[in-house]
């Protein structure tokens, strides 16, 4: 066969290629993600003793539950060559409707999640169908999104924090339970995120997703009906976006219009692309944006335990993300010519 | 072999590149001199690309050195390359969709008023002269944009703009697997003349005709290294695929035939914004050849049977089933398949495995509940890259990664393995070696012969006539003729493809 010259390997280099697999299964950008990871650990945890105790590691991964969970459908949406910027939004509107629907369904939770949750599927499709039919870029049609259900969050709430929610045993399990010594939300992340990511590296839906994402010609010629997936992909980020919503009201204890979720959408972009999605599509997964989510959260709490400013949180996310996106063209080789693709 | 390095035009000396473990060039000395035209063969993966690629500075070669009039030269950049006068036509046009052919072909050196302002009326002055001068003013517009190019057309903008300015070296890498027969003979004329002009050519193809046309000196690669160099004159064709596989090739591919009566595909009538009243049928077992000259809706016909194109009128049947237009799922879950003309933009996933590539649309086979069962999938994929014999290290790298041919072969992969009832191919063989022709050849045959209906789109006519049991002949969006395997000839062929208009709008209903 034509094969052979290129596969010639002595035994050496053999017993070298069992790690240089692993290696290599795990992904450079991976190992990039992991090396940041530890250099924040390590330079937060020698600046301060706290910081590496196993209460502000459990702190650190609650505060970055709810953005996680955001980044880690983000990170399917992108996949699928779209963007969602009105996750934040999304997630505000649902933490107020659980939090009104519970006060007035006469402190019933799961009427309060019930509602949430369907007011998520409503936005996540109508976010769709803005998109697939009326033919509207993704990126205008969800920044539209993001004015648009915040102002009806505020609408329906008057702008302030509603109801009370940590009478109740289900909103107290959410918010304070732990399931072996890890807290609910991290379980929740924990699920929601294995969910997703054996369906994208597991089931044909996945392998379509990523098809749609890296060439939609070629991905409708292959007869994949795109509509009805890029619809489904964006109820699917509308319901997660609802889950947050929900975690929201149960950590601060009532039902939040803006507080809390704004800055979400920047957070989940930046995750996912800090953790290899390609913003044109296509390309990407669920291990690189949680070890982004991990190494966003450590920064965002190291620099609170130091006392810096958060407005230098926000310098810093902000020069993350461009940071993120441009060692991605460099390493696709993507020529420095004009609007990029 | 002529070793003095000392000589005019460019030169390889010991040049080496590595991707990584895949070891593209393995030093490779070479000379381009001025006046000829160097043909350079090899297998699909050979190498071919990459050296051209390292002659206009978009690879930096591992080992080696580039040469030009007998002087050592650094390529950094295509800008060093080109200033140092050396062009290249790419495998891939690049072509910035939303500006016009014109401004595409000058860009970077675009005519200006005082100030920076575009000198639209200059440009237009060029652009015409050049196409006049160079024998493509009839086949290019220079307002068309980019994006409404047919591949032809982009291929030509590539050749003007790698002519624009004065050029030492010309590369052209199979410049004419999207050309149509009249373009090939202005291309050549154009060779020919650059040729005479003392330009050094380099030319890269997988069709011996082409070779032996035009070609100088045959230079061929075989896994990266030079495997010989031959003068055009005193070579044969043997000779050369010897040099190239390593191996004979059996000789020329003879297909029974194995046609039933049972009609598969049944199109009545059907109407385009591309074509009109076509009407053909194909029977199980029987491959249809489709001809005709570039431009003629050969492939806009082709997207239209896969439901990619709305169909303005008449039906398309398959076993006696309409099928719906405008849903290629509907289309393909009902067992027509179709192998797109353009790979890149209209087949390939490049950042996906070849395994992934090739499983997309057998998926509902392999999976179980809806999880792909991992191995049956690995398997397939295996099988299909041996036989075609895709030169990787292994299935899961990705297919940007491969040469041009190997990745056409990944497309052809994909549908040989889902075997639908009908399948059309829409031109399965460019840019791919002799080798692997012939083995494609023998799948076609071997599907025919379990039944499958099949349409085959092709330029080249040696494959029609080898392949097809019946060949129908296209001609402007209209069905000209159609010829038995006995009757059909190259002449017939052609002479129905270029038919007059009026009279072929007649002959079609009656043929
Ligand atoms: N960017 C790349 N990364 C990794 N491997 C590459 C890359 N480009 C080329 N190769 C490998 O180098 C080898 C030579 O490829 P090249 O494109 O030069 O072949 P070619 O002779 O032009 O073939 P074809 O006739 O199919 O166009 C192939 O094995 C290919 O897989
Ligand atoms: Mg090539």
């Amino acid at each position: 066969m034509s094969t052979t010259t290129l596969s010639e390997s002595t035994p050496e280099v053999k017993s070298r290629g069992k790690l240089s697999e692993l290696l290599a299964s795990v992904g450079g950008q991976n190992l990039s993600l992991i090396g940041g990871l530890v250099v924040v650990l390590a330079l937060f945890g020698s600046l301060n003793d706290n910081y590496l105790s196993w209460n502000n590691i459990q702190v650190i991964a609650e505060a970055a539950t709810i953005s996680g969970l955001l980044a880690v459908v983000q990170t399917v949406v992108i996949i699928c060559g779209g963007l969602d910027i009105s996750v934040g939004s999304q997630a505000g509107l649902a933490s107020v409707v659980s939090a009104m629907a519970f006060t007035s369904a006469g402190s019933n939770a799961l009427v309060g999640m019930a509602a949430a949750i369907g007011v998520g599927v409503v936005i996540g499709l109508l976010n769709g169908v803005i998109i697939v039919y009326g033919r509207v870029n993704a990126t205008i049609a969800t920044l539209a999104g993001l004015a648009a259900y915040k102002g009806v969050a505020q609408l329906i709430s008057n702008g302030a924090a509603q109801g009370y929610v940590l009478n109740n045993s289900i909103f107290i399990f959410l918010s304070r339970g732990k399931i072996a010594a890890l807290p609910v939300m991290v379980w929740l992340l924990i699920v929601v995120a294995l969910a997703v990511h054996v369906l994208l590296k597991y089931t044909d839906i996945g392998r379509n997703i990523y098809a749609i994402g890296g060439n939609d010609t070629a991905a409708r010629l292959a007869g994949i009906n795109i509509n009805k997936y890029l619809i489904a992909v964006y109820g699917l980020l509308g319901v997660v976006a609802a889950v947050a919503g929900i975690l929201l009201t149960a950590r601060t204890g009532s039902g939040q219009p803006t507080s809390g979720s704004e800055g979400l959408e920047l957070q989940s972009i930046t995750a996912a692309a800090l953790g290899g999605c390609a913003l044109k599509g296509g390309k990407g997964g669920i291990g690189g944006t949680l070890l982004a989510v991990a190494l966003l959260g450590a920064l965002e709490n190291g620099l609170t335990v130091q006392g810096i400013n958060s407005f230098w949180q926000n310098v810093a996310q902000g020069s993350l993300l461009v940071v993120a996106v441009v060692i991605q063209q460099r390493r696709s080789g993507e020529r420095a010519v004009g609007l990029p693709g | 072999m002529t070793t003095t390095l000392t000589n005019p035009g460019a030169a390889v000396r010991g040049l080496g590149k590595s991707f990584g473990a895949v070891r593209a060039l393995n030093g490779v000395t070479l000379e381009f001199p001025p006046g000829q035209v160097t043909a350079l063969m090899g297998e699909n993966g050979a190498g071919k690309s990459t050296l051209l690629k390292i002659l206009t500075g978009d690879h930096q070669p591992t080992e080696g050195h580039v040469l030009l009039d007998g002087v050592e030269v650094a390529l950094h950049s295509p800008a060093q390359a080109r200033a140092a006068g050396i062009r290249i036509i790419p495998q891939e046009p690049e072509i910035i969709p939303h500006v016009s052919v014109a401004e595409n072909v000058y860009a970077g050196a675009l005519p200006r008023r005082s100030g920076r302002r575009l000198d639209r009326a200059e440009l237009r002055r060029r652009i015409e002269a050049d196409l006049e001068r160079l024998g493509f003013a009839r086949v290019l517009d220079p307002d068309l944009l980019g994006s409404e190019l047919t591949p032809a057309q982009r291929q030509l903008v590539e050749i003007l703009r790698a002519l624009t300015g004065e050029a030492k070296v010309i590369a052209f890498d199979e410049p004419t697997s999207s050309l149509s027969e009249q373009e090939v003979d202005a291309l050549f004329a154009l060779i020919r003349r650059l040729r005479d002009q003392g330009v050094a050519v380099v030319y890269v193809s997988h069709r011996m005709k082409e070779i032996f046309q035009l070609a100088d000196r045959i230079a061929v690669l075989r896994d990266g290294a030079v495997a010989g160099v031959l003068d055009a004159a005193q070579a044969g064709e043997a000779d050369l695929v010897r040099l190239m596989v390593g191996r004979d090739l059996s000789t020329m591919f003879v297909r029974q035939m194995v046609a039933t009566d049972r009609v598969v595909l049944d199109v009545q009538d059907i109407s385009t914004d591309d074509v009109t009243g076509i009407s053909l049928q194909v029977r199980a077992g029987e491959v249809v050849g489709l001809a005709g000259l570039i431009g003629a809706g050969r492939s806009e016909l082709a997207l239209a049977l896969a439901g990619d194109r709305p169909i303005r009128s008449g039906k398309v049947l398959l076993e006696g089933q309409e099928l719906r237009s405008g849903r290629p799922g509907e289309v393909i879950r009902a067992g027509l398949g179709l192998a797109p003309e353009e790979r890149k933009a209209q087949a390939l996933f490049l950042h996906r495995s070849i395994r992934d590539n090739t499983s997309l649309v057998v998926l509902e086979r392999l999976r179980r509940w809806r999880f792909v069962r991992r191995s049956a999938e690995r398997e397939l994929a295996q099988e299909y890259s041996d036989r075609l014999r895709v030169r990787t290290p292994s299935i899961e790298h990705e297919v940007r990664k491969l040469s041009g041919g190997n990745q056409q072969k990944v497309v052809l992969a994909r549908w040989l393995a889902r075997k639908p009832k009908v399948l059309i191919l829409d031109e399965p063989t460019r840019g791919i070696d002799v080798g692997a022709k012939a083995e494609i050849y023998q799948i076609i045959a071997d599907l025919a012969k379990e039944g499958i209906a099949l349409l085959v789109i092709s330029s080249e006519l040696p494959e029609v006539l080898g392949l097809a049991d019946r060949v129908v002949v296209m001609q402007n969006g209209r069905i000209t003729g159609e010829l038995d395997r006995e009757q059909a000839t190259e002449e017939r062929i052609l002479s129905l493809a270029m038919a007059d208009d009026l009279v072929s709008s007649d002959e079609g209903r009656t043929a």
